[in-house]
């Protein structure tokens, strides 16, 4: 290796991965994000928190592309996300241009989303062959291989109606996790889940954050582990960043007086 | 005595090939209608407006003439733009198109059944468009909608009729040439009749085992 140039999509290693300048996200009248501003460096594992409405699970949607933005630019690995570079110029993304971006990123929902239609091994399985032109047998076996890492060796043939909430959102991460994405977004992935079933799946993200080099954006209310596996906690309210830090200083001395009343909201439950 | 047996029975081999048309142009025009259909409902969707309007227009016209007038339409319309079918194709083309705009719409309400989550989780994935109909969308958008596609056909056997006034020599046609020759409309009237109640049957049958097959039941 004498190349060490980097290539076109190589961006430098200070670059951040994901980055958000001034962005506005309203529909209607109602404002959720309001000239938002982020920085997540590559690798970093970023907890975000707020109320319902604060417009954190916006943030996820606008970076996995389902929701357009209505002001501001997103970059994702120093790349624009919602525009192209025309000679200079920034101008509104095309299709393809999102396709190219969305390859970098991966999404795993409070719903699981799963394909019902679908065995496990076919949900893991078919965007590889589809969209990446994966050869079957190794994708099948990089399907197979990821089942089994989130403990699910036993049910590839299995349709989601016959998993549980727990089983399905492994499916779910699982599925996301094979189309090696960069970036892996994590939308109240245990919300909708029975309480006995939320520790097996933050198992399995407790795992995967041990990958270095994925960069990790988790909406979540799990506090306790947000404190354990990231490197930073946002706080959002109202569309705007109201604190940010280390868990240790969001978690025990929070600066800002929304904060500190969110916090003691969701801990005293 | 009204009913002459031994005239059934002679008109019957007549009255059985021209059945043999009925059955080609509805199922012909059937399969025109299904893949017509999804096509319409597919430009309707798209955000392209070079595709969408011209398909809603296209929809809302057809919908809104009589099939009758469209047939007598292709019939003269087309030979004039030096387009030249035989009237069995230009029944096929007509009865086809005018019901393609009917299982558009059931298209349509099919996909809008197909939850948000499924479209999300496909882009999420990066499929593309269509891949995403393909793969995930249509397969949940279509079980759902087979008795109404079905109930279409049942329709297009008993439209199929009007294919008469374009001189196919469909059953109805045959039915009104024998009657107009020996002045006996009851036989092959009745024997039309019947035959139509024998499709329905048929058809419902076949329509309510695809159901079945293709919406098993749930688990969960």
């Amino acid at each position: 290796m004498t190349d060490t140039a980097p290539h076109g999509d190589t961006p430098p290693s200070d670059t951040p991965m994901v980055r958000f300048e001034k962005v506005t996200k309203a529909f209607g009248d109602l404002t959720i994000l309001d000239r938002f501003d982020l920085s997540v460096p590559r690798g970093e594992k970023l907890a975000v928190i707020g109320p319902s409405g604060s417009g954190k699970s916006t943030l996820l949607r606008v970076l996995m592309t389902l929701e357009p933005i209505s002001g501001g630019v997103v970059e994702v690995g120093g790349e624009p996300l919602w525009h192209m570079d025309r000679g200079g110029k920034l101008v509104p993304a095309n299709e393809a241009h999102l396709r190219k971006m969305r390859t970098k990123i991966g999404m795993v929902f409070q719903h699981f989303n799963l394909f019902p239609h679908m065995s496990a091994l076919r949900n893991v399985t078919e965007a590889p062959i589809h969209v990446q032109g994966l050869d079957k047998a190794e994708a099948l076996e990089r399907g197979e291989a990821l089942l089994r890492e989130v403990g699910l060796g036993d049910k590839m043939d299995s349709k989601p109606a016959q998993l549980s909430g727990g089983q399905q959102q492994r499916v779910a991460i699982a599925r996301a996790l094979a189309m090696r994405p960069e970036i892996m977004l994590f939308d109240e992935v245990t919300s909708a889940l029975d309480p006995e079933l939320v520790g097996e799946v933050l198992a399995v993200i407790r795992d995967l954050a041990s990958e270095q080099d994925l960069t990790m954006l988790i909406v979540t209310h799990q506090m306790g582990f947000a404190n354990e596996i990231c490197d930073r906690v946002c706080f959002l309210e109202g569309g705007h960043l109201v604190e940010e830090g280390p868990p240790e200083q969001i978690f025990h001395e929070p600066q800002q007086q929304r904060t500190k009343d969110f916090l003691k909201a969701v801990l005293e439950v | 005595m009204i009913w002459d047996w031994s005239y059934a029975w002679e008109v019957l081999p007549v009255l059985g090939d021209a059945a043999i048309v009925t059955i080609k142009a509805t199922v012909v025009g059937y399969l025109f209608a299904l893949v017509g259909g999804l096509i319409l409902a597919l430009m309707r969707r798209s955000p392209t407006r070079a595709l969408a309007w011209p398909a809603a227009f296209l929809v809302e016209f057809v919908r809104s003439t009589p099939l009758l007038v469209q047939l007598f339409f292709l019939f003269f319309g087309l030979p004039e733009l030096g387009i030249r079918l035989s009237p069995f194709a230009t029944g096929v083309v007509g009865l086809g198109l005018h019901f393609s705009t009917y299982t558009s719409e059931v298209y349509r309400s099919g996909i809008d059944g197909v939850a948000r989550g499924q479209w999300e989780g496909a882009k999420a994935l990066n499929f593309s468009t269509y891949r995403c109909y393909r793969a995930v969308v249509l397969p949940q958008a279509i079980p759902p909608i087979v008795p109404v596609l079905g109930n279409y056909l049942l329709t297009m056997f008993k439209d199929s009729t009007l294919l008469s006034a374009i001189a196919v020599m469909e059953l109805l046609q045959v039915a009104k040439i024998l009657g107009s020759d020996t002045f006996r409309y009851m036989e092959p009237l009745t024997i039309v009749g019947v035959f139509f109640i024998v499709m329905s049957v048929v058809s419902a049958t076949g329509i309510s085992w695809l159901e079945r097959k293709l919406n098993p039941r749930r688990s969960a």
